[in-house]
C-alpha cells in the first residue's frame, strides 16, 4: 500500500525524525490562507501516489497568497501519471545547501532490509544508479540495530560530526519505523542539510506490505492505491487489474491468470483486465468476477481458464451458472475447464447449453476471434 | 533419488483439523506420501482419519519422528507456527500459506538458516516426486513418475504445464513451487544446484514471472554452472508496471523485473523460453539426446 506524502510524514513525526510541518489542502483559496499563515515563501506540492511529480510541474515555489491561488489552481488540475491531483501539501521552503538520499528497502537476493545512501540526493534513485552506481552506498540490514558497516558509510557520507550525529539518529528513527510498520520502501529523497546545519526530510515516501495490513489496522484505513473495482474484488477475495484491452479474463491462479494475459496477446488481441478468482470454490465469486469484466464497455469476450486442483471444475461450473443467472454477460463466453471434476463441470454446462473446451491454447485462440480476430 | 522428498520421508501437517489441511492431509496419504500426522493447538489427541493429532510439534515429532511439515496455518499465526516447528526440530518446512508479512518472513528465514533447517515458500503449492510422495497441494493425477525437474514461481500455471509435460510423455523427478512472495526460503539456483546433482534428473523446467531478478540470476547460473538442459517460460509478459499481479512478488517496479529482462537473459544463457505453455515439451525435446 503506497502512502501519501502527507501521510508518511505523519508517520516521519510520530519517529521523531524531522520534518517541516506544513498544511494540507483542498482548494486553491486554503492554499493562500496556508501561505498567509506560514508567512514568507512557501512550497506547494501535489499529493499523488507516485513519483515524478516534480517534472510533471507538480510543485511550486511560490511568494505570496495571490501567486499561491495561481499555482495551486495550476497543479489542481493536473493529472500525472494517469493520477488527478486532488490535495497540495503546503509546506515552508527551506533553506537547503546539500541534498542527500535515504531509504530503507526489502532486497529479495539476501531476503532481508537493506539501507541505500548517496551524497547526490534530490533525484530519482534508479536514474542515479543507471548514471552514477558508484554514488550509492547499499548496507544490508542485520537486526533492528546500526551495524558497523552503515556507521561506516554514514561516517564517509556525513564527515562533520555535528551532521553525522543527526544523520544517525535519523537513520535509527527510519529502521524503528521501518520494521515497527511493516514498510515495504521507507525513503526520504531528499535529506535536506539546511543553512542551520540541521537534517530534515523534504520528503517522504512510505510503502506498507499489504500482507501486513491486518497487523495496522489504523493504516488499512487509509488505503487509496486501488481503484473502485479493484477494491470491490479484493474485498470479495479477488485479484483484479483494468487494461486496455478486448477480451475479459477469468482464471484461478496469479501465474495462470498471466500466462493467459499473454497468450491472448501472442494470438493478436489484448486482455481487458486481470483477474485471479484464486484457489476458492466459493460460486459469489464467479459472479463478483462476470460482474467486473460486464461493467467494462470495451470487453467483446469473456475467457475463462480454469485449471482445476484445490478449485473443483464443478464448483466452478455452478458459479458459471449462478452468475449467468445474476449478470447478462451479453458478450459470448468461451470456457475452458481442466484438472479437478472437469468431467462433472463440463457435464454442468453443457446441459445448459455452454460449449466446454479443455485446451487452453485452443480456448484463447477461439476468444481472440470472437472479438473481433487479430489486430 | 529426487530431491527434497521421497516414499520414505515422515511427512506431518501443521493446521491438521482445518479445513485445507485435514483435505490435503488425507489427499498426500491418498498419494502414496508417509503421512505421520499432525498439529493443531488445542486438538490434542484427536484424529484426523486415523492420523494423530498433537498440541505441539514438539510431541509430535517425539511420537511419530516428523522430518517434513507442512504449514496450512492461516497468516495471523504463520510464524508462531514456523518458530515451533523449528524449536521441534523439523528439517524440513513447506509453506503453504498465503499472505505471510515480509518482515516476519525475513526472521522466520534469519532463524531457519541458523539451523540448517530447508524452507520452501511461503506462498508455495509445495513439492511433489510423482509416484513417491507429495508435501502439498497440487493434483498428483496430473503428474507422471520421470526424469524432468520442474521449479516453478506459481500454482496453476505449474500445472498447465506439468499436464502437457505428462501428455507428451515427459515425466517428473521433483516439482518445487518456490512461493510467489518477493521473499522465499529456497530460490532458483538452490533448487538448480540440487537438480544438477541428482542422479534420477535428466533436464530442468524453470517457471519464473515478472517481479526481481531471480530469474536473471538463474540463467546467469545455469550458463555458467549446468551441464543439465534447461528450458524456461516467463508469465507476466502483458503485465501493468507498478502493479501487484495476483501474487505479492509479483511486480515491476522502475527498479526492473519485467518478462522481456528475464527472457533476454535467459535467451543469452543459452536456455530457450517458450511462448506459451504448450510449448514447452517440443523444447525439452531438442535439448534432451
Amino acid at each position: 500500500m503506497k502512502m501519501y506524502e502527507y501521510q508518511a510524514t505523519g508517520l516521519f513525526a510520530e519517529e521523531g525524525i524531522p520534518v517541516l510541518s506544513g498544511e494540507l489542502v483542498c482548494e486553491p483559496k486554503e492554499a493562500a490562507e496556508a501561505c498567509r499563515r506560514l508567512g514568507g515563501r512557501v512550497v506547494l506540492k501535489a499529493q499523488v501516489l507516485t513519483g515524478g511529480r516534480g517534472k510533471a510541474g507538480g510543485v511550486a515555489t511560490v511568494s505570496s497568497p495571490e501567486e499561491a491561488v495561481r499555482e495551486a489552481e495550476r497543479i489542481l488540475s493536473l493529472t500525472i501519471k494517469g493520477y488527478p491531483v486532488k490535495k497540495l501539501l503546503v509546506v515552508p521552503a527551506a533553506d537547503i545547501r546539500e541534498e542527500y538520499y535515504l531509504g530503507l528497502t526489502i532486497d529479495r537476493n539476501s531476503a532481508g532490509g537493506v539501507c541505500i545512501l548517496s551524497s547526490q540526493g534530490g533525484m530519482d534513485i534508479e536514474e542515479l544508479a543507471a548514471t552514477a552506481p558508484e554514488k550509492i552506498l547499499r548496507l544490508p540490514l542485520i537486526s533492528d540495530e546500526m551495524t558497523e558497516d552503515l556507521s561506516v558509510a554514514l561516517r564517509r557520507v556525513f564527515p562533520r560530526t555535528e551532521v553525522r550525529n543527526q544523520a544517525e539518529a535519523l537513520v535509527k528513527a527510519l529502521i524503528r519505523l521501518f520494521r515497527r510498520r511493516d514498510c515495504l520502501l521507507a525513503e526520504i529523497n531528499p535529506l535536506a542539510l539546511d543553512c542551520r546545519e540541521n537534517l530534515i526530510a523534504l520528503d517522504a515516501k512510505v510503502e506498507i506490505d499489504d500482507n501486513a495490513l491486518f497487523l495496522h489496522k489504523d493504516l488499512a484505513a487509509l488505503k487509496e492505491d486501488e481503484t473502485a473495482e479493484e477494491r470491490s474484488a479484493r474485498e470479495g477475495g479477488i485479484s483484479f487489474i483494468s487494461l486496455d484491452g478486448t477480451i475479459g479474463c477469468v482464471v484461478n491462479g496469479a501465474g495462470l491468470a498471466m500466462a493467459t494475459m499473454d497468450a491472448v496477446h501472442h494470438f493478436g488481441a489484448e486482455p481487458a483486465n486481470f483477474l485471479d478468482v484464486g484457489g476458492s470454490s466459493d460460486p459469489k465469486k464467479m459472479v463478483l468476477a462476470l460482474n467486473l469484466i460486464v461493467g467494462n464497455p470495451r470487453v467483446r469476450c469473456i475467457l475463462i481458464n480454469i485449471f482445476g486442483g484445490i478449485t473443483r471444475c464443478d464448483d466452478i461450473a455452478r458459479g458459471i451458472l449462478l452468475a449467468a443467472e445474476a449478470v447478462d454477460p451479453s458478450r459470448p463466453l468461451v470456457i475452458r475447464l481442466t484438472g479437478t471434476n472437469a468431467e462433472e463441470g463440463k457435464e454442468m454446462l453443457e446441459k445448459a447449453g455452454y460449449a466446454v473446451m479443455t485446451d487452453m491454447t485452443e480456448a484463447v485462440k477461439k476468444a481472440v476471434a470472437l472479438a473481433g480476430g487479430p489486430r | 533419488m529426487s530431491i527434497l522428498i521421497d516414499k520414505d520421508t515422515p511427512v506431518m501437517v501443521q493446521g491438521i483439523t482445518g479445513r485445507d489441511g485435514s483435505f490435503h492431509a488425507r489427499s498426500m496419504k491418498k498419494d502414496g506420501t508417509r503421512v505421520v500426522g499432525g498439529v493443531t493447538p488445542g486438538k490434542g489427541g484427536t484424529e484426523v482419519d486415523d492420523l494423530p493429532v498433537f498440541d505441539t510439534v514438539t510431541a509430535c515429532v517425539a511420537a511419530t519422528g516428523a522430518q517434513l511439515s507442512v504449514l496450512f496455518v492461516p497468516p495471523a499465526a504463520f510464524s508462531a507456527a514456523f518458530r515451533e516447528a523449528l524449536d521441534g526440530g523439523i528439517k524440513t518446512l513447506v509453506c503453504v500459506t498465503e499472505g505471510v508479512p515480509v518482515h516476519q518472513m525475513i526472521d522466520n528465514l534469519k532463524h531457519a538458516r541458523e539451523r540448517g533447517v530447508r524452507v520452501i515458500g511461503a506462498n508455495s503449492p509445495g513439492l511433489i516426486s510423482p509416484g513417491k510422495a507429495k508435501a502439498g497441494i497440487m493434483p498428483a493425477a496430473i503428474h507422471l513418475p520421470g526424469r524432468i525437474g520442474v521449479i516453478s514461481r506459481s500454482g496453476t500455471l505449474t500445472y498447465e504445464i506439468v499436464s502437457h509435460l505428462s501428455a507428451a510423455g515427459l515425466g517428473q523427478s521433483t516439482c518445487v513451487g518456490i512461493g510467489g512472495d518477493s521473499i522465499v526460503g529456497t530460490g532458483f539456483i538452490d533448487l538448480l544446484t540440487l537438480f544438477e546433482a541428482d542422479e534420477e534428473t535428466d533436464a530442468v523446467v524453470l517457471i519464473g514471472e515478472i517481479g526481481g531478478d531471480a530469474e536473471e540470476k538463474a540463467a546467469q547460473f545455469v550458463a555458467e554452472k549446468m551441464r543439465k538442459p534447461v528450458a524456461a517460460f516467463i508469465a507476466g509478459r502483458t503485465a501493468l508496471p507498478g502493479k501487484r499481479m495476483g501474487h505479492a512478488g509479483a511486480i515491476i517496479s522502475s527498479g526492473g523485473g519485467t518478462a522481456a529482462s528475464k527472457i533476454t537473459a535467459f535467451r543469452e544463457a543459452g536456455v530457450p523460453v517458450a511462448d506459451l505453455p504448450r510449448d514447452i515439451p517440443a523444447l525439452l525435446r531438442e535439448l534432451l539426446p
